[in-house]
């Protein structure tokens, strides 16, 4: 059994890669290599989503019976605020630009690295800082906002450690705008030759789309969060009626930026999914430039609907009629998107590999929060619905549904790519189907919660509720025991996994032509790009591989 | 709207699902022919949904403007949020706390605002929710259709004790209704304590009842636009009134000086409310 051995041989046999070339903490605290920062980031996200998901666990054990059990208010009050802060800006935020996209993108386009390594470093340090700080935050007693920090509560009434917290998400921010600028650049300097717009991978373009978001959004909630700490801080009167002040006022900031956030989280999970769906179809992505686009019009769009978050507020009628509007003009491309992979299937050589089975389940997931979605843009029925477990389901499924699931997809696609490794596959389709059941049984029964009209963020809850939060924590176990295997196969093929080839998925796209794992600069020599993307119809791409692997030794391999 | 929703999702899910069995890999090497794209079918199913979705647009958003005009013949009941209760009371003088008493048949309008944090009200049953936002009155209005007893949530989060700040409506026939508001002890109106506070702090030396007082006269305001310094013209609300007790100095009436004291911190949101009443019954609007 060879492996693939397209880069330096080195001094006794072994190859020289990204991961082997320099050794010790230094090498990788200090490395300025896109790959590196990529693992860095990877490190970060799990130890957030694991914190995020013991916060999650604790709240769902709560919430079994109606009564207060397990934790007094308070602490169930700082449950779902820290689960919100550590999954949304320290999990969702960073998860596919900083670990897939700093892994891949440069590799994507024929780059050798990103335009500004330094930054790019710079950007993580942002990341864990902030995190840090949240998570000093968290030790000290934590924050009872809950995420969105809703004024005068989190100005002026609340005792903990709110603006600890909001400086540590100010810090974080700072993280995505060097991403996004780092990529914007990257896409428009250091594509190679032959690599046009109209050749780039999709998951290129999502990257892109999400930049802009990243650039134009975050300096607004950088500023909305700024002046809330000094306010807080300070009394200084912009949010807190009191002080004359509009409490108002800071949800119409908040929302301009944590709108568009959703679509910094999601519209990368789209990029994965686009990847995915051709190679395991083995088909061009149906309507190319459609999805591209629709990545770009979602991007503007997403950045004039804030106010469908505050149908109830009390804005004027008139006002909440253009939202909603704008709202469903969204649907447009989102569907185009879901209709364009669909098709791509069609007539095509689809094989069930634990990456597909994640795009398949992201479509289903993704098509019922899209739809869900509806629900919540129209005015009327928003009146019921806001600010009841039918908003939670909602966005679980596009957060955790559609990007969760379009980011581990990524991650098995990529991960012997990134590793040299792979994993057990039959595990890997296990975790995968127990995930997507354990998610439906956790969230489906909320939906009808919602509509029951079961308020959300409440400690304890009326009796008629009981057997539906009874449902949504059994199911949650499912999601965990998913979650806990996903981790325990991945540790596995970190250290004993069996090598990889270059190209385990016979996929196509430049970074399947380089060596698993890639050496120090990705190519030996410039690559020049002659084709379309996701020629499937074409030949492999043969590298110097002595014996080309064959997919079922691998898979003997891997067993 | 479900139908359609259920629609799309057995549509995605069984071409998936159809795709993945009918153009399942059978061989390694199989290359399928490339298919790139359909003008016409991109179209079409970027109009399709375009069409759908506005025409739920519509629908919605004509209800949304149906649930914000108030019927004529509606009630007035007043609501203060605090943390972490709801404080309501009766035009009649009639007071209660986490318990909203309505009759059935009969359109109520909730006037609210908070003591604290931004709350929500919300009677799931009766399909309404309002923020209740503190510095500010919202309104909503509903008609109970049935007799019997309805949760009533804080729906927005306001602080540790949130999920307590729960209550129930209770409807009952107009009779009861008219029966449960007599039980009361206190006897005095809102109208008549708002009068009684006019008297107390003194807003009548300066409000008189015709005009050459030095302040504005207030018979007939509450509805009617009212001329500022600035040169605007404002339709004195409830927010209005509102503004000139807490803040006076923020919109003067054109004619008049700006030597109203403040009242901020010296009254509290009922006082206010039973103040606002009573300029209420002072009548005025366009009639």
């Amino acid at each position: 059994m060879t492996t693939a051995t397209a880069g330096h041989p080195g001094t006794n046999g072994r190859t020289e890669n990204y991961l082997n070339a320099t050794y010790g903490i230094r090498s990788w605290l200090l490395t300025l290599d896109h790959k590196r920062i990529g693992v860095l980031y990877l490190i970060g996200i799990t130890f957030f989503f694991v914190l995020g998901g013991i916060f999650a666990s604790l709240i769902r054990l709560e919430l079994l019976t109606p009564g207060p059990d397990l934790v007094e208010s308070e602490t169930f009050n700082k449950l779902f605020t820290m689960h919100g802060v550590a999954m949304i800006f320290f999990f969702l935020i960073p998860s596919v630009p900083g670990v897939l996209g700093n892994l891949v993108l440069p590799i994507m386009i024929g780059a050798r690295d990103v335009a500004f390594p330094k930054l790019n470093l710079l950007s993580w340090y942002c990341f864990i800082i902030g995190g840090g700080m949240a998570g000093l935050a968290i030790i000290m007693g934590g924050v009872d906002t809950g995420w969105t920090f809703y004024t005068p509560y989190s100005s002026t009434y609340s005792n903990s450690y709110v603006a600890l917290a909001l400086v540590g998400v100010f810090i974080n921010g700072f993280s995505s705008i060097l991403t996004g600028v780092n990529f914007m650049t990257t896409v428009h300097k250091m594509r190679a030759p032959g690599m046009t717009w109209f050749r780039l991978p999709l998951f290129v373009w999502a990257q892109y789309a999400t930049a802009l978001i990243m650039i134009l959004g975050t300096p607004v909630i950088a500023i909305t969060l700024l002046l809330l700490a000094l306010e807080r801080v300070l009394s200084i009167g912009i949010f807190d009626p009191a002080l004359g002040g509009d409490p108002v006022l800071f949800q119409h900031m908040f929302w301009f930026y944590s709108h568009p956030a959703v679509y910094i989280m999601i519209v990368p999970g789209f990029g994965v999914v686009s990847e995915l769906i051709a190679c395991f179809s083995r088909k061009a992505i149906f309507g190319y430039s459609f999805v591209a686009f629709s990545s770009l019009s979602i991007a503007l769009l997403g950045f004039l609907v804030w106010g469908h978050h505050m149908f109830t507020t009390g804005q004027s009628v008139y006002a909440g009629m253009v939202f909603s509007f704008i709202t469903f003009l969204i649907a447009v491309p989102t569907a185009v998107k879901i209709f364009n992979w669909t098709a791509t299937m069609y007539r095509g050589s689809i094989s069930l590999e634990s990456p597909m089975l994640y795009a398949l389940g992201f479509i289903g997931l993704f098509t019922i929060g899209g739809l869900t979605g509806l629900f919540l843009s129209t005015m009327a029925t928003d009146i019921h619905l806001h600010d009841t477990y039918f908003v939670v389901a909602h966005f679980h499924y596009v957060m955790v549904g559609g990007m969760v699931m379009a980011f581990l997809g990524g991650l098995h696609f990529w991960w012997p790519k990134m590793t040299g490794k792979l994993y057990s596959e039959p595990l890997a389709k296990i975790s995968g189907i127990l995930i997507f059941t354990g998610f439906n049984l956790t969230f489906f029964p909320q939906f009808v919660l919602g509509y029951l009209g079961m308020p959300r963020r409440y400690h304890v809850y009326p009796e008629e509720f009981q057997i539906l939060h009874v449902a949504s924590t059994a199911g949650a176990s499912v999601l965990a025991l998913g979650y806990g295997l996903l981790f325990a196969y991945f540790m596995w093929s970190l250290f004993k996994g069996p090598r990889a080839p270059a190209n385990p998925w016979r996929a196509k796209g430049l970074e399947w032509e380089i060596p698993s794992p890639p050496t120090l600069h990705n190519f030996e020599t410039m690559p020049v790009v002659t084709s379309e993307p996701y020629a499937y119809e074409e030949e492999d791409v043969t590298l110097a591989e002595p014996e080309p692997v064959t997919p079922v030794e691998e898979k003997e391999v891997a067993r | 709207m479900v139908a359609l929703s259920l629609l799309f999702c057995v549509l995605i899910a069984g071409a998936i699902v159809f795709f993945s069995i009918r153009y399942r890999r059978r061989s390694e090497d199989e290359r399928p022919k490339p298919v790139h794209g359909s003008i016409p079918l991109e179209i079409a199913w970027s109009v399709i949904p375009l069409i759908m979705s506005l025409g739920i647009f519509f629908l919605g958003a004509e209800l949304y403007f149906r649930m914000y005009t108030v019927p004529e013949n509606a009630i007035d009941i007043y609501a203060v949020g605090k943390q972490w209760m709801w404080k309501i009371q009766h035009p009649e003088g009639k007071r209660e706390i986490n318990e909203l008493h309505v009759p059935v048949g009969q359109p109520v309008t909730m006037t609210m605002t908070s003591e604290d944090v931004i709350h929500a009200f919300s009677i799931p049953a009766f399909r309404v929710k309002r923020d209740v936002v503190p510095g500010r009155y919202t309104t909503m209005w509903f008609e109970a259709t049935k007799v019997g007893e309805y949760h009533l949530f804080c729906a927005e989060y306001c602080g540790t004790q949130h999920s307590t700040m729960i209550g129930k409506v209770v409807v009952m026939e107009q009779n009861d209704y008219q029966n449960w508001l007599g039980g009361g002890v206190s006897g005095e109106s809102m109208v008549e304590a708002g009068e009684r506070q006019f008297q107390q702090l003194g807003c009548h030396t300066c409000h008189k009842s015709q005009s050459g007082g030095r302040g504005p006269t207030l018979v007939g305001v509450f509805g009617s636009p009212v001329q500022l310094t600035s040169g605007e013209v404002v339709v004195a609300d409830e927010s209005y009134l509102r503004e000139s007790v807490l803040t006076p100095r923020a919109s003067i009436v054109n004619g008049y000086k700006p030597i109203m004291p403040t009242f901020q911190g010296q009254i509290s949101e009922e006082t206010l409310l039973q103040l606002i009443s009573y300029l209420k019954s002072l009548g005025g609007g366009e009639e």
